[in-house]
Parts: structure tokens; C-alpha cells; sequence
């Protein structure tokens, strides 16, 4: 037996120990829940644990390890951020409007796990609709940070980030649109990656804003999250916007330093109200990258300041026509009207919360008769230039590492009266969106107590080179190894 | 840019969304906030920029032509909120009592 708590094992060492037949899958799975269990209820990452589940799974697990059928994630306990649709649990969106909702069918990266034999522990908690910032939009409940439970995780995958954080989940799935990954890993203080646009079929993602949505892993290491994108990457006929290009071994490419590699910096990702502990952080890792060899490059990303703008025009653009499937008629929350226009209105008026309206109401805006061009087109234009200004930028540097977000986690309900200021919180996460590249935050100090996030961005479909950055970095800094206070409860 | 009430209505009524009173009234002040940080997007020449809808460079995506297998219509139908004979069941539109706009 490892001395370490089976709660705390990453998915490779997990690997090697249920493979040697040192631990079963049966108890990792019970180790798990029993966590969850313990802690979650002053968390709240889970809106739906699946205990029975995850026991007939792991069981099958461990039959097929006896039987040396093993793949990567055979018997390794997960969480799916309740946005993945599966067929043996709800799926809420963390929206009322889909209270009780059980899907046909399974989302592709979910069919994938299960294929591969891993273990579901739950639906993990998110933003409605992943909108927001913070997990305070979910209709169910908060989620609170592992790390100070008076603070927000991050979101919209709050759920997914802490249970990973406070070893709940060994890896966990969640789906990033303007920074819903990262953000909250680097508010957590694990890893997260937002994976290049087509990387991960999103067949079975509840859609936000289609251009923009991507899954990607959490998990307590980088070799961990490699091994998890490598199990769920690659092309699917179900989703057209997955690109036809082989998913390589991800964990096998990881190692080395950086010697060689050309590590970009732009002086736009600095900017006002960024705290001082972020700043020393990124910066004292920005050193230490240069200390392993990398030679560091400065950059520019001129239009880094309109992302925000562009982004909140056209991610609720495309979610105010992705969210006009909930008419309750089809599935979910259906309000009885005269009419079928008022059913329509009072069944949206009911189901959806404040930030889905929002956004439903400035996405449509944006698209109306007279304000299409002026808003939506000028969006996309801007768009253009924000990817220009990262093809021009990668031409000379092979990664560019920026803070994950200006703060380390800020106090639930400290932002929630002004949706400006929540929406600032994914200033230095939404570029990589608007520009379809792969990016992953990863810990790299601590300020007031809590982690500050660094991320390191690549170019589309080299999370090869990004991982491998993020390694190196890893391996020569202890965070990995920093865990929460409130792994000491159980 | 300072939004009207009637702008408010106007947008939730495109996007079949009931409002209470008092959203109509919060909504018109933090849609007009919003704008306005958006506005920054003015300062920015575009006439000569392409828009970008999308980043993949695919295009014309197309499969084989033939049937699949889809699924079980009581599968489909099992979340359905009001079912009737093997469909979803609407009320009726052509009535006369609910005139959509064109």
C-alpha cells in the first residue's frame, strides 16, 4: 500500500497501484465517496453524487484489470461538470429550467470515460448554463473554495475544480468559454486546461456559446490532466468542429526542461486592479522559467484590452440562440399558459435565473434589426484582430505565459451586485477563446493564503508543447504538493 | 447608450422572455452599464477586417449519405413535459388566439 491517502493519489499513481493489484477500484470509488460525503457539504461541488454508480462501475473496473484490459482511466474516480449529458444520472446545467432532465443519450467525452472504464462520482456543480465567474449563478446552491470556504472557487466549473482541489475526485471534466476552466483551477490551485477549438467533441455539452466551448480536464497534476485530454481527445462524427488531427500521446512527451523553448510575455496582461501577489507570483515564475532554460521573449498583443467587449457580445449572442431550445416543450421545466407564445415567456421567465437573463437579453439585443452590424459584426471583426494578434505573436515564441486571473479567489457575494466587475474576473482567460488556441493554468504561488494561477498558452493543437512547459515548470516548484487545510477534515 | 423601457420589452418579447416588473427595471440599468463598457469596441477602425465566426478553418463538413440508426421515440419523448400520440404536444398556433408576429 502507498502511504498516501487514496483521496490524494493522481490518476498515474493510481494507475500503477491498481494495476499491481495493490488497490482496487472498488475501494478508490469508496474512498471517494466517503469524502464526499464527509466534505461536501460544506463545498458543495456536487449537485448530483452517483454512488451506486460508481460502485457497479468500479467493480467492472476492477474485473476488467484482473483481466489485464486496462485503459488510462480504467477504474480512476471522476467528476463531470453538470453540463456533459449522461444517461444514468440528471443533467441540470446547474438550471432550474432542467430540473429532473435525464438524457437519451451520453455526451461524446462521457461514452469515452465509460468505454475506457472509469468511475463517475457525480455531477459536479457549475454557473447556470456555465455563465459566470464565480459558481454563485447556480440555481442549486454556492460552491466554496477548499482553500477558505468564506471565498468563491472560481467559475463557471466550480464544482468540478473543487472537488479535484479538496480530493473529492481524482480528475474531474469541465468546459471553458471565456475562461470557465482555468479561472477556476488557478483560483483552486490545481490544473486546468482549455483545450483548442475542435480538440474535444462537444456532442453532449449543453451548449453556451458554440464557437467558443471547449472540455478540458482538472486534475492535481499535469501529467494527470494529460492523461485525461488523451482519453477524451480527437475527432468525433457527432460534432463537425472537432479537426481529423491524431491525439498524441500527451503524457509520454511530458519531461525534460526548457532549453530551447522561446516563453513570450505581453505587457498586455497587466492591468489595473491586478494585485500585487499575482503579479509577484507570475513573475517570480516567469524567473524560474528562465532559470530552467527557457529564453524569455517579450511580445505584444495589442487588442488584449477589447477582448472582454468582444467577448460579452458574442457569447451571449450565440447563447441567446443556443438557449432557445428551452421552450418547455421538448424536456424540462414546463409552465402551463393560455398560449403557446405565453408558455414560451412564462416557462423562460420561470426556469432561467438573473445571468441567463442577462445574457439571453444582451445576446439578443446585439442581434436585433438595427443593431446586428454596429454590435455582433463589429464584435467579429474585433475577433479577427485578437487572432491576429496571437498568429503574429507565435511566430516568435512557442508558448506566452500571463496570470490565469488579475486576483487570487475573492469572498462569496462580493461581486455579485455589479455584473461588470464579475465579468473583469476573465479578462486574461476570454483572449485564448475569442482565438480558438489551447491554454492551461497551473499553480504557481500563494498570495493572501490562497493560489494564484499562471497560464501558459500555446498554439492550436500543440498542447503538446504547453503541457510539456507547464511540466517542467511543475516539477521544479513544490505547489503540486500545497494542499488545502480542509484535507485535513477527513 | 441609455436603454428604453420599451427597448427592454422589445428584446424580451424577440426572445420569448417573461420579465417581471422589477427585472424589466433592473435590466435596463445593467444592460445600459454593459453597453457602455462595450462601447470601447467604437474606438477601433474595422471597415477594412474580416469578421471571424468561427476559428476552426473547416468548412463543408459532410458524411456519407446514409441512414443511421436514431433514437427510440419513447426515449426521445420521456422528458417531453405533454405528449400525445407518439409526439410533442403544443398548443395550437393557427387559432387565432396567439398571433405571432412575422
Amino acid at each position: 500500500m502507498s502511504s498516501t491517502p487514496l483521496t490524494w493519489l493522481t490518476a498515474a499513481q493510481s494507475r500503477r497501484l491498481l494495476d499491481a493489484r495493490e488497490v482496487s477500484a472498488v475501494e478508490l470509488a469508496e474512498a471517494h465517496l466517503a469524502r464526499i460525503e464527509a466534505l461536501d457539504g460544506d463545498i458543495g461541488a456536487f449537485l448530483h453524487v452517483m454512488a451506486d454508480v460508481a460502485l457497479a462501475q468500479a467493480a467492472d473496473a476492477d474485473r476488467r484489470i484482473a483481466a489485464r484490459d486496462v485503459a488510462p482511466m480504467t477504474g480512476i474516480p471522476i467528476a463531470l461538470k453538470d453540463v456533459l449529458v449522461t444517461t444514468d444520472a440528471p443533467t441540470t446545467a446547474g438550471s432550474k429550467i432542467l430540473q429532473g432532465f435525464r438524457s437519451p443519450y451520453d455526451a461524446t467525452v462521457v461514452r469515452r470515460l465509460r468505454e475506457q472504464g472509469a468511475v463517475f462520482l457525480g455531477k459536479a456543480n457549475t454557473d447556470e448554463f456555465a455563465m459566470g465567474s464565480s459558481n454563485e449563478n447556480s440555481a442549486y446552491k454556492p460552491v466554496h473554495n477548499p482553500w477558505d470556504l468564506s471565498r468563491v472557487p472560481g467559475g463557471s466549473s466550480g464544482g468540478p475544480a473543487a472537488s479535484v482541489a479538496a480530493g473529492m475526485a481524482t480528475v474531474s471534466l469541465g468546459s471553458d468559454t471565456g475562461g470557465s476552466i482555468r479561472q477556476p483551477a488557478g483560483f483552486c490551485g490545481i490544473v486546468g486546461v482549455k483545450t483548442t477549438y475542435g480538440r474535444v467533441s462537444r456532442y453532449g455539452l449543453i451548449a453556451f456559446a458554440s464557437s467558443l466551448d471547449q472540455i478540458g480536464p482538472f486534475a492535481r497534476t499535469v501529467e494527470d490532466a494529460a492523461l485525461l485530454l488523451g482519453a477524451v481527445a480527437g475527432h468525433d462524427p457527432h460534432d463537425s468542429t472537432t479537426a481529423a488531427v491524431p491525439v498524441p500521446d500527451y503524457a509520454a512527451a511530458l519531461g525534460g526542461d526548457l532549453r530551447g523553448v522561446r516563453v513570450g510575455i505581453a505587457r498586455e496582461y497587466n492591468v489595473d486592479g491586478m494585485e500585487p501577489g499575482v503579479s509577484d507570483a507570475v513573475g517570480a515564475a516567469i524567473d524560474r522559467m528562465r532559470d530552467l532554460g527557457a529564453e524569455i521573449v517579450d511580445v505584444s498583443l495589442p487588442h488584449t484590452e477589447y477582448a472582454l467587449a468582444t467577448y460579452y457580445i458574442i457569447a451571449p449572442a450565440e447563447a441567446s440562440a443556443n438557449l432557445s431550445r428551452f421552450d418547455g416543450v421538448k424536456y424540462g421545466l414546463s409552465v402551463e399558459a393560455p398560449s403557446l407564445r405565453e408558455t414560451y415567456e412564462r416557462t423562460r421567465g420561470e426556469g432561467f435565473g438573473p445571468e441567463v437573463k442577462r445574457r439571453i437579453m444582451l445576446g439578443t439585443y446585439a442581434l436585433s434589426a438595427g443593431y446586428y452590424d454596429a454590435y455582433y459584426v463589429k464584435a467579429q471583426k474585433v475577433r479577427t484582430l485578437i487572432k491576429q494578434d496571437f498568429d503574429q505573436a507565435f511566430e516568435k515564441v512557442d508558448v506566452i505565459v500571463a496570470p490565469t486571473s488579475p486576483t487570487v479567489a475573492f469572498g462569496l457575494n462580493a461581486r455579485t451586485s455589479d455584473p461588470y466587475q464579475m465579468y473583469l474576473a476573465d479578462v486574461f482567460t476570454i483572449p485564448a477563446n475569442m482565438a480558438g488556441i489551447c491554454g492551461v493554468s497551473i499553480p504557481c504561488g500563494m498570495s493572501e493564503g490562497m493560489p494564484v494561477g499562471l497560464q501558459i498558452l500555446a498554439k492550436p493543437f500543440d498542447e503538446t508543447t504547453m503541457f510539456r512547459v507547464a511540466h517542467a515548470y511543475e516539477q521544479a516548484e513544490q505547489w503540486k504538493d500545497t494542499r488545502p487545510a480542509v484535507g485535513s477534515l477527513a | 447608450m441609455r436603454l428604453s423601457r420599451e427597448d427592454v420589452e422589445h428584446v424580451a418579447a424577440l426572445a420569448r422572455l417573461g420579465l417581471t416588473e422589477e427585472e424589466i427595471v433592473r435590466l435596463q440599468d445593467q444592460l445600459s452599464m454593459i453597453l457602455d463598457q462595450i462601447a470601447v469596441l467604437e474606438r477601433l477602425d474595422t471597415a477594412s477586417i474580416p469578421p471571424t465566426a468561427q476559428v476552426t478553418a473547416l468548412s463543408n463538413v459532410w458524411r456519407e449519405d446514409v441512414e443511421r440508426a436514431s433514437l427510440p421515440r419513447e426515449q426521445v419523448l420521456a422528458n417531453a413535459p405533454r405528449q400525445s400520440d407518439g409526439f410533442f404536444e403544443v398548443h395550437a398556433v393557427m387559432a387565432g388566439s396567439d398571433s405571432e408576429e412575422a
